[in-house]
């Protein structure tokens, strides 16, 4: 509902700058991601949206009005704690009605507004047990049910899922993705060092390092043109292989990086020839590591889930469209 | 840069909160700690009576020394620093802290290690131990009074019926004995508070340090001296630092338990027989601030030198 | 299992240790407790175990001498005392522990520092503070003084407490509209309860104990505090010291503390150790 911009945004913990200068667009009703490895200002990023905490130079809007000052609760924001941060003294109920009853809004109001998000949850049948008597999973629903209450304009997540066990994870993503569907309008932003999840659940990803914005764009546009080797490194899985020296000049560029499933084994003319270190099946496909000259070995999807035994040599080619060329900077070569 | 002095951000709205959250205590300390201070070393300075609290006037620092010349010539020196009763009191105070704090850290750190061991009815013996640090300070003094009586003490005969003495002694009269006596109760009293420090110091330590020093077959008394010690010295440091300040500043026990002994009296006891007693309220004000001083001093030395983190604010 | 017999000696003698500290920890109570069931010249015999059972002492205490009257005034000045600084602490307390500011760990230092002053050092100034203020010999005289030593070890011991209270718990409030008050009255007051009533008993125990302030600032025997009057306890004559009365009144004024310390055991430890170690 909210269209947030941050103009040059900085923040600084006493001497240490941890944002440097962060200009960001987020649209309306959008579900964007901040990513990268920890330490790169995702969560301080998401709690200087949420008003936690206070920018230090630089403007930040929501829907056009200036926000820089405007405490949390008047920010039309929910937020979705990594520890769901339930009041433990309080029943599922309370902890959803809390926000409610401080702003002073009527008893049936409240009643109606959170039997529907808990409705919306499946939560119904828990409404009066406490925290401590609920699952994970059942605490995370009540978390995001008490975001949902508030009505906000703006959902904040911060790592979510990462209390969760593996199974629960992939079921929850499912449901906050259903939940953005369902809610239309609402602008999320999510906060994971999960580039899986990242992918799988953005409308547009934010990918930070150091206190800058290394590249913002759809999952499919960071995939295919990533805007740094960092960015090329960090999005997808298995990593991107990256090739220097003499390997690098072949195509003139300082690094190159390639796909693993832009990999074709060639046995005539091949453009790079190795011996099979490892393979690895992780059931949907084989990954053949190749040696060939490089400081990690390449590694290679292998088509129709082909193993291929130790030692065996092969021959490599890599698919053209496909190639990605970076300078001595690490920017791209377009 | 931009201005939005209309709105308080979230961080000066809590700052505000703060200040309204703190001004009453701090003002209720400034009452009743601040300001009795500063009128006490105020005090110091003149030549007020107790029974003329408005009366004084300022004699400089002639309650702490003055130099007297008389008409024969001859010169005499007068106040606290020149009283031998101030420097007795002095050195029974820091013998008493002295060797108090050391055996209850020794006795301390010994029940502490026993209490840290696993056995049946440990829950027992923590609350047993509990007991004497429970007992007001007055009850205890008079209970080992009465047990230390010379004459029907039962403390006189266990050690009679053992041979270790032939016949009873005046434990709490005699001079010789009166300050063991009040080190005995002292003992007794606090070292179960050493004792609970020391134990939360050493639960601190993980168990699998031991049980990697048990597989390499290292002695038991090298695991105390080279990993059990090191690792509980910090919480060591600060439970000797409480209890060294709450010895220095010792008064009730040595007032009930050996009266007007020249052998126990303390910087408090005496300080408060001047100002109360015997009506000498701006000497006694002057030897109750130089108690102050020597505690302020000794603390600012051992923080400085130990570096000891007594704010926990490191940790966090 | 069997066990050597170096195994053997080791294990007895652990428990004899154990044995002995028990034995020292308890036995001046319980030789408290066996004087005072002694009646007449009883008590000048010695004796090990209980040989005697008369309530003679216990009712000469609770007759005579206003003793009662001290009890009294010792439950209402250290409840009080409690209340007052547990009022002023909590608030401060969230401060300490939850705000950033500049200042802050000066200023715990500082309320550190003032709980180890040497409380003689202010008596000269509160001694004229409570004359002034007219409420010398009265149970005011004592809330006053004992706020010097009953406020900074609230404060102090509930700021450790609220710094362990997780973080995202207060800014889920936060984000809820909630303000400092509201987290202070509906979130932080509900979970810390249990440490509220452990500061609570640790600083009522040290304002029942106190001897000097309550010495000092009483002047007839219908204000005393328990501690005051069972020092000041004196029998018919100068040199009679009335051994069994007093031992009558140590139990009873001991026996309560003594049950609420093994009820809140364990409580009691983590308040000592959370004012003490992390202090």
């Amino acid at each position: 509902m909210a269209e947030i911009i941050l103009k040059n945004v900085t923040k600084s913990f006493g001497q240490i700058e941890v944002i440097k200068g962060v200009d960001l667009l987020i649209k309306k009703g959008e579900f964007m991601v901040f990513v990268g490895p920890s330490g790169c200002g995702k969560s301080t990023m998401l709690r200087l949206i949420s008003g936690l905490e206070s920018i230090t130079t630089g403007e930040m809007t929501f829907d056009g009005e200036v926000v820089n000052n405007v405490i949390p609760s008047k920010r039309g924001i929910a937020m979705v704690f990594q520890s769901y941060a339930l009041y433990p003294h309080m029943n599922v109920y309370n902890n959803m009605a809390f926000g409610m009853k401080l702003a002073k809004s009527g008893t049936d109001d409240i009643k109606q507004r959170v039997e529907e998000a808990a409705k919306l949850l499946q939560i119904e049948h828990l409404l009066d047990r406490l925290p401590k008597q609920l699952s994970g999973g059942q605490r995370q629903r009540v978390a995001i049910g008490r975001a949902i209450v508030r009505d906000p304009r703006v959902f904040l997540f911060d790592e979510p899922l990462s209390n969760l066990d593996a199974a629960l994870r992939v079921a929850t993503r499912l449901e906050i993705a259903k939940l953005h569907h369902d809610m239309g309008d609402v602008t999320m932003i999510y906060v994971t060092h999960d580039q899986v999840e990242a992918m799988t659940l953005a409308d547009r990803i934010c990918v930070l390092r150091d206190g800058y914005v290394e590249q913002v764009g759809t999952p499919s546009e960071l995939y295919e043109k990533p805007d740094s080797i960092f960015v090329a490194g960090f999005i997808g899985s298995p990593k991107m292989n990256f090739l220097d020296g003499e390997f690098a000049d072949a195509f003139d560029c300082t690094t190159l990086g390639i796909r693993s499933e832009h990999i074709d084994f060639c046995d005539e003319n091949p453009v790079w020839q190795g011996e099979v270190v490892h393979t690895e099946d992780v059931g949907s496909d084989n990954y053949i590591f190749v040696e060939i000259g490089t400081k990690e070995p390449l590694i290679v999807r292998s088509p129709g889930r082909k193993g291929s035994e130790y030692g065996r040599k092969v021959g490599l080619k890599p698919q053209d469209q496909h190639l990605h060329r970076f300078d001595r900077e690490g920017r791209p070569i377009r | 840069m931009f201005d939005f002095s209309k709105e308080l951000d979230l961080e000066a709205q809590r700052r505000r909160a703060a200040f309204y959250f703190l001004a009453p205590m701090i003002i209720a300390l400034f009452c009743v700690a601040a300001w009795p201070l500063l009128r006490t070393i105020y005090f110091s300075f003149t030549d007020t009576s107790l029974t003329n609290l408005y009366g004084g006037e300022w004699i400089g620092f002639d309650n702490y020394l003055q130099r007297r010349e008389l008409s024969s010539g001859r010169v005499i020196w007068r106040g606290t620093l020149v009283d031998p009763a101030w420097w007795n009191a002095v050195w029974n105070t820091v013998r008493f802290s002295v060797i108090s704090v050391f055996f209850e850290t020794v006795f301390g750190l010994g029940i502490a290690l026993v209490l840290n061991a696993e056995f049946r009815g440990r829950g027992w013996v923590r609350a047993a131990i509990l007991i004497p640090w429970a007992i007001p300070t007055i009850v205890s003094a008079k209970m080992w009074a009465w047990m230390l009586n010379d004459q029907f003490g039962i403390i006189n005969d266990i050690l009679v019926r053992i041979g270790i003495l032939e016949r009873g002694i005046a434990w709490t009269a005699s001079i010789d004995t009166a300050m063991t006596a009040v080190l005995i109760v002292d003992i007794w009293k606090t070292t179960p508070f050493m004792a609970l420090l020391c134990l939360a110091g050493l639960q601190m330590i993980p168990r699998d340090i031991y049980e990697a020093a048990k597989i390499d077959g290292v002695h038991p008394l090298k695991v105390f001296w080279k990993i059990t010690l090191p690792l509980v010295r910090p919480a060591l440091m600060v439970a000797v630092i409480f209890r060294m300040l709450d010895a220095l500043r010792i008064f009730d026990l040595i007032y009930v338990l050996t009266p007007n002994s020249k052998a126990t009296k303390t910087m408090s006891v005496i300080s408060r027989e001047n100002l109360i007693d015997f009506d000498k309220f701006a000497y006694g004000s002057a030897q109750s601030t130089l108690l102050f001083a020597i505690i302020a001093i000794f603390v600012s030395l051992y923080i400085w030198l130990g570096k000891v983190n007594l704010s926990g604010e490191g940790n966090q | 299992m069997t066990r050597t017999p170096w195994e053997w000696t080791k294990l007895i003698g652990f428990y004899a240790l154990v044995v002995v500290i028990v034995v020292i920890s308890i036995f001046p109570f319980y030789y408290a407790i066996l004087t005072s069931f002694k009646s007449g010249t009883a008590i000048f015999e010695i004796n090990y175990f209980p040989v005697d059972f008369s309530v003679q002492n216990y009712i000469t205490v609770m007759t005579g001498r206003n003793f009662v009257r001290s009890v009294i005034n010792s439950v209402y000045i250290s409840g009080f005392t409690v209340l007052l600084a547990l009022f002023l602490a909590v608030t401060a307390s969230y401060a300490l522990s939850r705000v950033r500011f500049r200042g802050r760990s000066l200023l715990l230092i500082t309320i550190l520092g003032v709980s180890m002053f040497p409380q003689i050092a202010v008596l000269a100034g509160l001694f004229e503070l409570i004359r002034f203020l007219g409420i010398y010999n009265t149970p005011w005289a004592m809330v006053l003084s004992y706020t010097i030593f009953t406020l900074p070890f609230t404060v102090w011991v509930l700021t450790t407490f609220m710094r362990d209270l997780p973080i995202e718990i207060e800014e889920a409030a936060i984000i809820d509209g909630a303000t400092p008050w509201n987290i202070i009255t509906k979130v932080f007051m509900p979970l810390l309860w249990p440490a509220l009533v452990t500061t609570g008993l640790l600083a009522f125990i040290g304002a029942w104990n106190e001897f000097l302030f309550a010495l000092t600032f009483t002047i007839s025997e219908t204000q005393r505090t328990v501690p005051v009057a069972i020092a000041l306890l004196s029998g018919a004559s100068e040199q009679e010291i009335p051994w069994g009365p007093i031992m009558a009144a140590s139990v009873i004024v001991t026996v309560p503390l003594v049950i609420l310390v093994l009820i809140f055991q364990r409580k009691i430890v983590a308040g000592l150790t959370a004012g003490g170690v992390k202090g």
